[in-house]
């Protein structure tokens, strides 16, 4: 039952990442491939529709962290305090820029809520790949596995830790690079005219990075946690899902070459579904990783609620994912087809 | 402030009070518009569409501001509630990630479509998203409620071997009768602000004479759905509610009524001051026997005064939980006695003609935005000093590991990002309602 939970937390986590991921890297590129109003909101107009559906998916993880896991939950959202609300902040600010900023055809507001619009884009995949950073390094427990870390020490990711250091400002830099490339292609894949032609001239760029970044990482993180790795041979999942993140990138760049857009989309939602879940079974059991006494760590197995609370949760999730799902086949099918600017007062 | 706990307080008091604003627009102006396109459909009358399409603009804005400053009461439980999540988690996380997923994902997926799909949908297809958009926002508040019912009155639970708070029987726990009540009378309350903003612009509108049609449209629905609802929000919902508090919270009842002397056939106070040094009331102004009554259905009832508990396990604030309370019941009132006037104008053909209650309407808005304001914090301060009443103190609830300092300033932060977002959402709501509404949408 808890291994259920971590892999249920886990797949939304993941659903999360991809689909969020698109309009977070669309959000950061909208402000280079989209230069006019029309253009941009051509972009808007694009994951306008999704954008709240997807950041629901953070909400139900973190609802079911709080049921499941409550000690991994309440840990780290009070250990990572000051990060947490950064990215709160950051949170409002940008669904507040996406959703007002077409109420108003000024181009001064416009132009002000766009450019808070990009910002929080841009500086939202790099807080949570720090976070997923925080969370591979380790943090420094205590007997109540709870901690409390600075914003930055010595940047060594060496005891005593910060939140940043060379390692979890590698992982803010490569969420950041790959969420963009991921929403180059889906712009690619849902745009066309101008917009289409200059996110197609930023897709192969941003993949060669993302590409270059990931291997960057994958060594990064096996030198401040070389256990991650070692056990690697036992653990088929890790393989398969590590399997499937390369045949993600082999898609991405197949797709490209084609100039089939939303077949390297799907090869990009592949690629960061794989890597995340290569990353789950690589962790398992552990959620949060005490950097100094291992057997502080918390897991799926000691930070677990009772069976009974478990199982309740298992009934109602099996009822409520498929209608989840079901709301985003009907999302993705009724948005069908390439994007038009909206008319004023009738889109984003 | 010294103590790290009250800035943690004060913090999910002030984001969760300014939250509230927008949730309680959202449900009542979610039921009006449902009402609204239902008509439309009805009598194929394309004013009733010109309505709905105005509240429509309103409540996308409304909605907006309710989702980003919903999304900090989620994370608070973590950041700032760390020892009450990891207690009560197994418990509360039920309905938290329930409203994610029955209730959010409904929501945002419609939204859209309500919003701007008016030109692409059929109008029963508009109709459907105006349906998803109530259920959704209700749903959601039923999971919220639920979870606010546990800490009140807990029900369905176990205490597991580390001490920890774990479902027993989930039936038990998500139909908690506290639940039950505590929603009925919170649904019928954001009904109540959804009348009178919609009564308010319609008599707006009629005082300066422009929209004629629409102006009429709201002055009658949002006068009789707030006449029906400012009824019930008193009668029956209040009324359990009260007796509720009185059967399993009486020392938060008494000091409600700031009675410090127990004994039988207990007065309700209109006015009075709660002077908590000398334990008593001072310029009471009471009418005897009422609170035996409403508390416990007989005028001879015994009430307990707070002089029969200790003081330790008296609310932490006596005196805002007693005003919180009689601003609360004392607007409800002036509610009924508005609302009932309106409606018998509007009875008599007279409502557009009389001035005076045009005014009176025009300017009442605010007023249920308050007394939902202080219904809540009567609940939340009448439960104190426990988090979870009765097993948890609030002061054992908040994060051991977050100090003063941060707290004081993740709040000054918060204070300043909601006064920008309540200096926008002023800007752009005003601008609608200046533009006032517009006819069909053309056809390109």
């Amino acid at each position: 039952m808890q291994a259920l939970w971590f892999w249920l937390v886990s797949v939304m986590l993941a659903i999360y990442v991809v689909l969020d991921g698109f309009d977070f890297g669309a959000g950061v590129l909208h402000l280079f491939v989209a230069r006019t109003d029309t253009e941009r909101r051509e972009v808007m107009g694009a994951i306008g529709p999704f954008w709240g559906a997807n950041e629901v998916w953070l909400l139900a993880a973190g609802g079911s962290m709080v049921l499941a896991f409550p000690r991994v939950l309440a840990s780290g959202f009070s250990g990572f305090y000051m990060a947490m609300f950064l990215v709160l902040w950051t949170l409002i600010l940008r669904g507040i820029s996406m959703e007002f900023r077409s109420h108003v055809a000024d181009p001064m507001w416009r132009g002000f809520f766009d450019a808070v619009f990009g910002f929080a884009s841009l500086l939202l995949p790099i807080l949570l790949g720090a976070a997923l950073g925080n969370v591979l390094r380790g943090v420094p427990l205590d007997e109540h596995g709870t901690f409390d870390l600075p914003l930055f020490t010595d940047f060594t990711a060496h005891s005593p830790v910060g939140i940043l250091d060379w390692f979890t400002v590698l992982a803010g830099v490569f969420a950041l690079v790959v969420i963009t490339a991921h929403g180059a292609l889906f712009l690619a894949w849902k745009t066309q005219g101008i917009v289409h032609e200059r996110c197609v001239r930023w897709v192969p760029r941003l993949w060669l990075a993302a590409t270059i970044l990931w291997i960057l990482a994958t060594w990064a993180t096996d030198v401040v946690n070389p256990a991650l790795f070692s056990a690697l041979a036992e653990r088929p999942l890790a393989w398969t899902f590590g399997a499937v993140s390369i045949g993600g990138v082999a898609t991405v760049w197949s797709g490209v070459r084609r100039a089939r857009y939303g077949l390297a989309f799907v090869g990009s939602c592949a690629f960061l579904a794989g890597f995340l879940a290569t990353t789950a079974a690589c962790v398992f059991p552990v959620m949060l990783r005490s950097i100094d006494v291992p057997a502080r760590s918390l897991t799926a197995v000691n930070a677990a609620s009772s069976d009974m609370s478990l199982s309740a949760g298992v009934g109602w999730w099996l009822c409520g994912f498929p209608i989840a799902v079901a709301y985003f086949v009907f999302l993705f099918r009724h948005h069908r087809g390439k994007v038009a600017a909206a008319h004023d007062g009738e889109g984003y | 402030m010294h103590d790290a706990i009250d800035v943690h307080r004060l913090q999910f008091a002030f984001t969760l009070v300014f939250h509230y604003i927008f949730p309680q627009l959202t449900m009542g102006l979610a039921l009006v518009i449902v009402l609204l396109k239902a008509f439309a459909l009805r009598t194929n009358d394309a004013r009733y569409d010109d309505a709905a399409r105005f509240w429509i603009r309103i409540f996308g804005i409304n909605f907006a501001v309710g989702v980003v400053t919903g999304i900090p009461m989620e994370f608070q439980f973590g950041t700032n509630w760390a020892r009450f999540t990891s207690y009560a988690g197994g418990v509360i996380g039920q309905t938290l990630a329930m409203e994610g997923m029955f209730a959010f994902f409904l929501e945002s997926s419609f939204l859209v479509l309500l919003v701007f799909g008016e030109r692409r949908l059929s109008r029963k297809g508009h109709f459907a998203a105006a349906i998803a958009l109530w259920a959704g926002s209700w749903l959601s508040g039923y999971f919220i409620t639920a979870t606010n019912a546990f800490m009140q009155h807990p029900q369905g639970f176990v205490v597991d071997a580390q001490g920890r708070l774990q479902l027993a029987d989930f039936w038990a726990f998500v139909l908690n009768p506290w639940a039950l009540v505590q929603y009925a009378h919170t649904m019928i309350g954001a009904v109540v602000t959804g009348a009178f903003v919609v009564a308010a612009l319609g008599a707006y509108w009629t005082l300066r004479g422009v929209h004629a049609d629409t102006a009429r449209i709201n002055l009658k629905l949002g006068t009789v759905i707030g006449c029906i609802a400012s009824v019930l929000v008193a009668f029956p919902t209040g009324d359990m509610q009260g007796k509720l508090v009185a059967r399993h919270q009486p020392i938060a009842l008494a000091a409600m009524e700031g009675r410090f002397e127990s004994g039988t056939h207990a007065p309700i106070t209109f006015i009075g001051q709660p002077n908590v040094a000398e334990r008593k009331l001072d310029n009471p102004i009471e009418v005897p026997s009422i609170l035996s009554f409403v508390a416990y259905g007989s005028f001879s009832s015994d009430v307990k005064g707070l002089n029969e508990f200790p003081e330790d396990q008296w609310p932490t604030n006596v005196e805002l939980l007693y005003y919180a309370f009689h601003i609360m019941a004392g607007l409800g009132t002036i509610f009924i006695v508005i609302m009932l006037g309106a409606v018998f104008l509007l009875w008599r053909g007279a409502l557009a003609r009389s001035r005076w209650m045009l005014w009176i309407l025009m300017l009442a808005f605010p007023f249920p935005f308050i007394a939902n304001t202080v219904g809540w914090v009567t609940a939340e301060l009448g439960r104190q000093p426990w988090i979870v009443y009765g097993m948890m103190h609030t002061t054992d609830g908040s994060s051991a590991n977050v100090h003063g300092g941060s707290a004081t300033f993740t709040l000054i932060g918060f204070a300043g990002l909601y006064f920008l977002l309540g200096v926008l959402y002023l800007f752009l709501v005003g601008r609608e309602v200046a533009h006032g509404p517009s006819s069909a949408p053309v056809a390109h």
